[in-house]
């Protein structure tokens, strides 16, 4: 018995429509949320994450109406996140259905907001999503979608964010994401092995031993990926089967 | 049938909601002692802090109706939390009492694992377990967590269903006669979570 290693899809969206871009521009229309959700339901995902990208940018509000609607066809955990900067945000976003928050770039700006988050919350509902590119020998948090460099390395700024009361690292290698060439290994294992609560690897899926090699030697306890599920290149029962065949803990949906 | 769902803010009150509408019966949100006092049949969502659970319960004088509602056989189900404050108290909030309708205290999972306890995870079904009735044996449920009430040192031996391991091992479902509860999130675990809810409607019918 052990606890299984997940398989998150990642819907971005434009607050209605599911985007995805490659190393965060050119962005393109995926799909409709509400299909894609009732789709990955079905095929064994063990989460949903649902993500507006264009709040972060425009400061928009966020996009309640579509968490209603996909929270409506999940019978699995959905966490969303996008823009949201205050408890208020964040109180509308589980309102709305969502069973955890993703803060990103308002955690930067003001790190007691995770504490508030968890206060409210509990930590199992705040995940801090950290974008993380590579400067030389260490990793540098980036936040506004990727287009702003800060000094925060990103390896303290997960301890600090589990200190502070994140339930979940989501770390995303910018250098990786949307290039298909493999989760960063070596940036989700040192952040992994230093922090004491779960990691989700996303950036750079595309074959089914990428996620062999983040669970086995990233050290992820759950891996996310986008595109190559939107896209039908990889199904999530097969991922899961294989899997299962190198001896990795998965739930094998019925 | 209806069920009622005890509303005290939770987060996943929602969720509980949707997965039990799916199965096509009515529910309904209560929030008083006086509603309470009317309930057949009684689901108590729960996630977040303990404190702040049991402070909700005292501070709206819920905490009586409860009990005397327990207490006159109607079925109840606890979800997570919901589970927790059944028993007599917590490591979360030491200063507060919990129900005390179950023996045993909950404890922060301990032991060199990550928190929270976070994801799918099988539990270990003993025999007559009636919220996992036509569940395959180590059935995957969600679970998201970081204290729980662990089956060594006056545990709730009785009224153990099944047990999850994870930094030692824990309650993951208990029943006695119309009390039933469940450490996972039944309405965040796929297939094998509906059925329990399932299971619980059965018997509340």
């Amino acid at each position: 018995m052990s606890l299984a290693h997940r398989i998150i899809p990642c819907l971005d969206t434009d607050g209605e429509s599911v985007v995805k871009g490659v190393n965060f521009v050119a962005l393109r229309n995926a799909g409709d949320p509400v299909a894609l959700a009732r789709r990955y339901n079905a095929e064994g995902a063990d989460e949903l994450v649902v993500l507006d990208i264009a709040a972060s940018r425009n400061r928009r509000p966020t996009f309640l109406k579509t968490i209603r609607n996909v929270a409506a066809e999940l019978a699995i955990p959905l966490t969303a996140g996008g823009g949201i900067r205050t408890l208020d945000d964040a109180r509308a976003v589980v309102r709305a259905g969502a069973d955890k928050v993703t803060v990103n770039t308002a955690a930067v700006l003001r790190p007691e907001l995770i504490s508030e988050l968890s206060g409210e919350f509990g930590s199992q509902a705040v995940v801090l999503a950290i974008d993380a590119k590579r400067d030389g020998h260490c990793w540098r948090v980036m936040t506004t979608g990727g287009r702003v460099s800060t000094d925060l390395n990103a390896v303290s700024w997960a301890e600090k964010g589990a200190e502070l009361g994140a339930g979940e690292i989501l770390l995303t290698s910018m250098d990786r994401d949307g290039t298909q060439s493999g989760f960063d290994v070596s940036l989700t294992a040192a952040i992994s092995k230093k922090v004491m609560v779960p990691v989700i690897a996303s950036g750079g899926a595309r074959w089914p031993q990428h996620f062999a090699e983040i669970f086995c030697d990233g050290a992820a306890d759950a891996a996310l990926a986008a595109s190559i599920f939107h896209d039908e290149i990889q199904s999530i029962r097969s991922l899961k089967e294989f899997l299962a065949r190198q001896n990795i803990p998965v739930r094998l949906p019925c | 049938m209806k069920i009622s769902l005890l509303d005290y803010g939770a987060g996943n009150l929602p969720s509980v909601e949707r997965a039990l509408q799916r199965l096509g019966v009515q529910t309904e949100r209560i929030s008083t002692s006086a509603g309470v006092a009317n309930v057949s049949a009684l689901v108590l969502p729960g996630v977040g802090h303990y404190g702040a659970l049991i402070r909700a319960l005292d501070g709206d004088g819920l905490r009586q109706s409860l009990i005397a509602a327990i207490g006159r056989g109607v079925p109840f189900l606890g979800i997570c939390l919901g589970l927790q404050v059944l028993f007599e108290n917590s490591e979360e909030a030491p200063d507060l009492q919990g129900l005390q309708i179950l023996p045993g205290s909950v404890r922060v999972l301990s032991g060199a694992v990550k928190l929270p306890h976070m994801g799918w995870d099988q539990v270990q079904a003993k025999a007559g377990s009636r919220l996992l009735e036509g569940i395959d044996s180590e059935p995957y449920f969600y679970f998201a967590h970081s204290y729980a009430v662990p089956c060594s040192g006056g545990g709730p031996a009785l009224e153990t269903r099944a047990t999850c391991s994870y930094g030692g091992e824990f309650v993951a479902v208990a029943e006695k006669e119309n009390i039933f509860a469940v450490q996972f999130h039944p309405e965040k675990s796929g297939d094998a979570g509906q059925r329990v809810l399932e299971n619980f409607l059965r018997i509340a019918a």
